[in-house]
């Protein structure tokens, strides 16, 4: 992939187009690195605040018996932290992200539609103050797991649940025009040469998530509508009393809930696609496979949904064909692991954080796709449903997948974005005391939750005690290295050293033919490639 | 011009997409109604079934068992007359359950049934029953409510026995009962 | 110099002793039964499996990461792809998955068997507590969380089944075949014993079933697994398997109990009888929402300590708690507790506390409050 551009010439007339003064820029801008931006701290923000969550969490459960928090605000604890990580954290990561680096990738002058891009940004911030004011209500904020499980998010939820119920439309609305605004973007603003199967990855991935979003996200919100509906309308689509079925609400909520895991992970492996060939210095093993894998993914995920649910009684049929559609899952994602083994093989490869937390990502999300093979072995399931081993296995594949990921690319492009070279030592630092630490947080769980401890309870017998002391140091470390990011990210905005155009000697692709920092417009007149 | 025309066209395309899908959302109830309908998911049964002919099958004995349970804030009396009986699939058989409002005001109560094992409940058919409608009792009031079911002969030849349970759910706060009058 | 490292070692053993029945388990335990050793040797089959891959697989990438980097002076090659490999990769897996997927499918129908049983049992969760029934031997009980609040408030030292015990575990003979029938009376539960490989969920409406046969006697202990509010980690289920013989003496046993209690009802109780048997019986049933200080956790739960009710007309506290509040967290407990607890519960409420009512309500007055109701 080359390309002919010219970013320079229009520096001259085009200087009355930069950026407005003051607050108001950030409030009314259309400019998709704005609002990538924007979009970017708003993630780091939310994480900090789920991660403290987290945190409390973890101090609860550093010994039995309760000492710091009382079961039902432990409970709100769990609800918010999940709720925050995924709707609040990693997806407006991965749409900051694309803001950012799809228009550059593709030589796009901008978003498709810039309008509307400014006004999903904003919705989240409402969404998030509403949702977190609950904790401050009477009868506190949602407690009802982040799966929010009817009936006891509706006939025994808190009177804060309606606040949570709109907050949740609001995030799907934003969420799916930033999907639409994606697909527009990638379908119709591609600089003339750049074929369909000439994309990145990362913006392959990107288009595929998009899809999955737009299909998804309406069901999430007609779930919260049903809720509501039962709550304040009187209709019984989730009660038993009035001829509706709880279990019912579990089906809709997981037709959303397991295409959203993958919504969580693939621009992550589009990043790691991107990122992995630059350090190797050789390019990406089996790109078409990458494509078709994504897509024979995103396809399954329509028709797993039921694994999370193989205790609520399902006909042996229904089983069975939930088991071994869930196992065909490893097949494509195994393509992938293998691809980027490959493209590592033989390259010339170093190790600057970008790559660390690469690396990192393709070896943990493996051991997290183990645990994902074993978990949807239907029988072996009763005994792992809803203990600890699910919650070691999804924060192997969300804290090393969708986090690492977004690491990885924020470490790869800061140069881009700022125009600076973020502290390597630094960076190094953060990428090991994470490593460590989220190690050592997450591990053990698998252990505990094979011997017997359920997720989501406050308080424990001692013979889960060792294990979760080491968890809870193991997740306190993990949490205090995410301030040397703030820390680093800061430096890396106000000092270091200049970096160039195409900072690392392997990269590929547009984003790296334009100046660093990139200037406020790019591309207004379509690169040429090749 | 071209472009924005069909960015124009393209959103609109995904915005319907995205209103179908929430559509869909809801489409999801009566699917999964009539799935479990099909395949007796979570053990629910069909409503009133029309009796036809059906041979009894005097060769086969099958054990149909009775459970009463109250829903968590229900203080009825609630319970079958009998644990159990043996029936042959085909032949219509009854059982009476009794409820009783021990409380000073009227109640609204509706009754759901559940079979287990989840396989059988296609093949569990009720011809009449109280669960059909809502029960209204008087405070004090005692009453017999039958129900009456034929198991197919068709019930797969390894389930020997069947479970029928009964949840019985107040539900006067949404359905206040009518004042009877003369009471 | 040789006292650094005996420090480390007495921070080691104090870090590994801290608690007095700690441990390090790792694994899944094979259990008790044949469907809960199908599960394990499955559980071992796959994950010896994955450690085979995942050797293959990470070894291939440190090798790489070892020697092919450029402080090695490695030039990069430039092969980017082979559609042999591509297919190899795929089918290969597809294959592993398959040699998966039989014992696991195996294991399914042994599991999904539904031959006849020799003993129904009910099974239905409450927030936050089981219920037993066994079907057609007019035996039934509640099985609470016995683990006393100052243990979970570290005001005590936590004893070896530290909020895994009951007051009333489910008692089933060994060598039976054993149905169990579950539902739920309000939320969602789930019914786990990891001993026996059975774990179902409680739905309220719906009735689900599964079965075990344990092969010997013990007490087997496990959990709800479905989150249901407040007091999810407090509702533990615990089992106790014994040899037929023992077994059918207990079940008589339980019928003469019921017997008994009955007779209770008509003894004359004194106000320290009912208050002894009521603080007991409080903190069992009550204590959890109400909290044994008797202040409640408002709103959700209000505090009955000087409280209008409690303080008020021994007719209207009788109707709340035998009928329970309809619309709020308050359950109707005239069916789940005897007269006389029923009875010992209000007493002690209305005398608990700095509550200074100073009267009796006694198990008669249930009885008959119980028959103006009919």
């Amino acid at each position: 992939m080359s390309a002919v551009i010219d970013t320079h010439g229009h520096a001259g007339h085009d200087h009355h187009h930069g950026p407005a003064k003051g607050l108001m820029r950030w409030v009314l801008t259309t400019n998709h690195k704005d609002i990538g931006t924007m979009y970017l701290w708003f993630s780091f923000a939310m994480f900090l605040l789920g991660g403290t969550m987290a945190m409390v969490i973890r101090a609860e459960l550093f010994q039995p018996g309760l000492q710091i928090v009382q079961p039902e605000f432990f409970n709100q604890m769990t609800t918010m932290h999940g709720l925050i990580m995924v709707f609040g954290a990693v997806m407006p990561a991965f749409v900051g992200l694309a803001n950012w680096m799809i228009p550059l990738m593709i030589g796009a002058p901008d978003m498709a539609l810039p309008r509307m891009n400014n006004f999903s940004f904003w919705l989240l911030p409402a969404a998030f103050s509403m949702m977190v004011s609950t904790l401050f209500m009477e009868g506190g904020g949602p407690n009802f797991g982040w799966t929010f499980y009817a009936p006891l998010s509706t006939t025994y939820a808190p009177e804060s649940v309606t606040f949570f119920i709109f907050a949740v439309h609001l995030m799907g609305i934003s969420s799916i025009m930033g999907a639409i605004n994606v697909v527009a973007t990638i379908l119709n603003l591609r600089a003339p040469g750049m074929t369909l199967m000439k994309m990145p990855l990362f913006v392959w991935t990107w288009l595929i998530t998009a899809f999955l979003l737009i299909a998804v996200m309406p069901v999430l919100a007609g779930c919260v509508t049903m809720m509501l509906m039962d709550i304040h309308f009187g209709t019984s689509f989730f009660s038993a009393a009035g001829g509706g079925d709880p279990v019912l609400f579990q089906h809709v909520f997981w037709f959303f809930g397991h295409p959203e895991v993958y919504i969580m992970i693939l621009p992550a492996f589009g990043a790691v696609s991107a990122i992995i060939p630059a350090f190797a210095r050789k390019p990406l093993f089996g790109y078409t496979s990458m494509v078709y894998a994504t897509a024979s993914i995103a396809f399954l995920s329509f028709i797993v949904w039921a694994h999370h649910m193989f205790t609520v009684g399902i006909p042996l049929t229904g089983e069975l064909f939930f088991m071994y559609a869930t196992m065909l899952i490893a097949v494509p994602t195994g393509v992938k692991v293998f691809n980027w083994a490959s493209t590592m093989w033989q390259g010339s490869m170093t190790f600057e954080t970008p790559m660390l937390f690469s690396v990192a990502f393709v070896i943990l999300f493996t051991i997290g796709g183990f645990s994902g093979l074993m978990l949807a072995i239907a029988p072996a399931d009763f005994q792992y449903h809803d203990t600890y081993f699910v919650v070691a296995h999804f924060h192997y594949v969300l804290v090393p997948g969708a986090i690492f990921g977004i690491f990885a690319s924020a470490y790869y492009w800061l140069p881009k974005w700022t125009g600076h070279m973020y502290d390597e030592t630094l960076g190094k630092l953060h990428f090991w005391m994470s490593f460590v630490g989220m190690n050592m947080a997450f591990f053990p769980m698998h252990f505990v939750g094979l011997a017997g401890m359920p997720r989501r309870i406050p308080d424990y017998n001692m013979m889960f005690a060792n294990f979760n002391m080491v968890s809870s140091i193991g997740a306190f470390m993990f949490g205090a290295t995410q301030l040397l990011f703030l820390f680093i990210v800061i430096k890396c905005i106000r000092s270091g050293q200049p970096a160039a155009a195409k900072p690392w000697d392997g990269a590929e692709g547009l984003e790296w033919t334009v100046p660093s920092p990139a200037p406020y417009h790019t591309f207004q007149t379509p690169p040429e490639v090749k | 011009m071209n472009e924005s025309l069909s960015t124009r066209r393209l959103v609109i395309r995904l915005s319907l997409v995205v209103v179908a899908m929430f559509g869909f959302g809801f489409a999801l109830v009566p699917i999964y109604d009539v799935m479990c309908q099909a395949f007796g998911i979570n053990g629910k049964t069909a409503g009133a079934y029309e009796a036809g002919e059906q041979g009894v099958d005097a060769s086969r004995q099958v054990r149909v068992q009775f459970l009463a349970t109250n829903a968590a804030d229900m203080v009825w009396e609630f319970r079958p007359m009998a644990d159990e009986v043996a029936v042959h699939p085909g032949d219509s058989t009854q059982m009476v359950f009794v409820a009783h409002n021990p409380t000073d005001r009227p109640m609204t109560a509706q009754a759901i049934p559940s079979v287990a094992p989840s396989k059988a409940a296609a093949y569990f058919h009720k011809t009449e029953c109280f669960c059909f409608t809502q029960q209204v009792l008087q405070p004090g009031e005692r009453i017999e409510m039958p129900v009456r079911f034929i198991v197919d002969r068709d019930l797969p030849a390894d389930v020997r026995h069947l479970t029928l349970a009964y949840t019985l759910f107040d539900i006067t706060a949404s359905k206040p009962p009518v004042a009877q009058v003369g009471q | 110099m040789m006292r650094h490292p005996r420090v480390w070692m007495s921070l080691l053993l104090c870090l590994a002793f801290s608690s007095a029945h700690a441990s390090w388990t790792v694994n899944m335990a094979p259990g008790a039964t044949e469907v809960s050793r199908s599960v394990f040797d499955l559980h071992m089959t796959i994950f010896w499996i994955c450690v085979v891959i995942g050797v293959v697989v990470f070894g291939a990438m440190f090798w790489s990461m070892l020697v092919h980097r450029r402080s090695t002076g490695q030039q990069p090659a430039h092969f980017h792809e082979s559609t042999t490999v591509e297919i190899l990769w795929t089918v290969v897996p597809l294959v592993i998955l398959v040699l998966m997927a039989i014992p696991a499918t195996k294991t399914l129908i042994e599991i999904y068997d539904n031959s006849e049983s020799e003993l129904d049992i009910q099974v239905t969760g409450y927030q936050w507590k089981w219920h037993y029934k066994y079907l057609g031997q007019d035996v039934e009980f509640f099985s609470n969380l016995t683990t006393p609040q100052d243990q979970i408030n570290n005001l005590a030292v936590k004893g070896e089944h530290y909020l895994l015990e009951v007051d009333e575990p489910l008692v089933v003979p060994v060598g039976t075949k054993v149905r169990f029938l579950i539902t739920a009376a309000d939320v969602i539960h789930s019914w786990w014993v990891p001993a026996l490989a059975v774990k179902k969920d409680a739905i309220p409406g719906f009735i689900n079933e599964s079965w075990t046969r344990i092969d010997e006697p013990g007490i087997y202990r496990g959990q709800c697994t479905e989150l249901c509010g407040k007091d999810h980690g407090f509702m533990p289920v615990v089992v106790e398997a014994k040899s037929k013989v023992d077994f059918a003496t207990w079940l008589a046993e339980r019928k003469q109990l019921a017997a008994t209690e009955k007779e209770l009802t008509s003894k004359e109780w004194t106000l320290d009888e009912l208050m002894a048997r009521g603080e007991k019986a409080y903190n069992t049933a009550c204590a959890a929402c109400h909290q044994p200080t008797g202040e409640g956790l408002p709103p959700m739960f209000p505090a009955l300590k000087g409280s209008a009710i409690a303080t008020g007309a021994a007719a209207g506290h009788i109707g709340i708690v035998v009928n329970g509040k309809p619309g709020t967290a308050m359950a109707a407990f005239g069916k789940q507790l005897s007269e006389v607890d029923l009875a010992a519960i209000i007493t002690y409420e209305r005398n608990a506390w700095g509550n200074k009512v100073g009267d009796m309500v006694t198990p008669k007055d249930i009885l008959e409050f119980k028959k103006a109701q009919e």
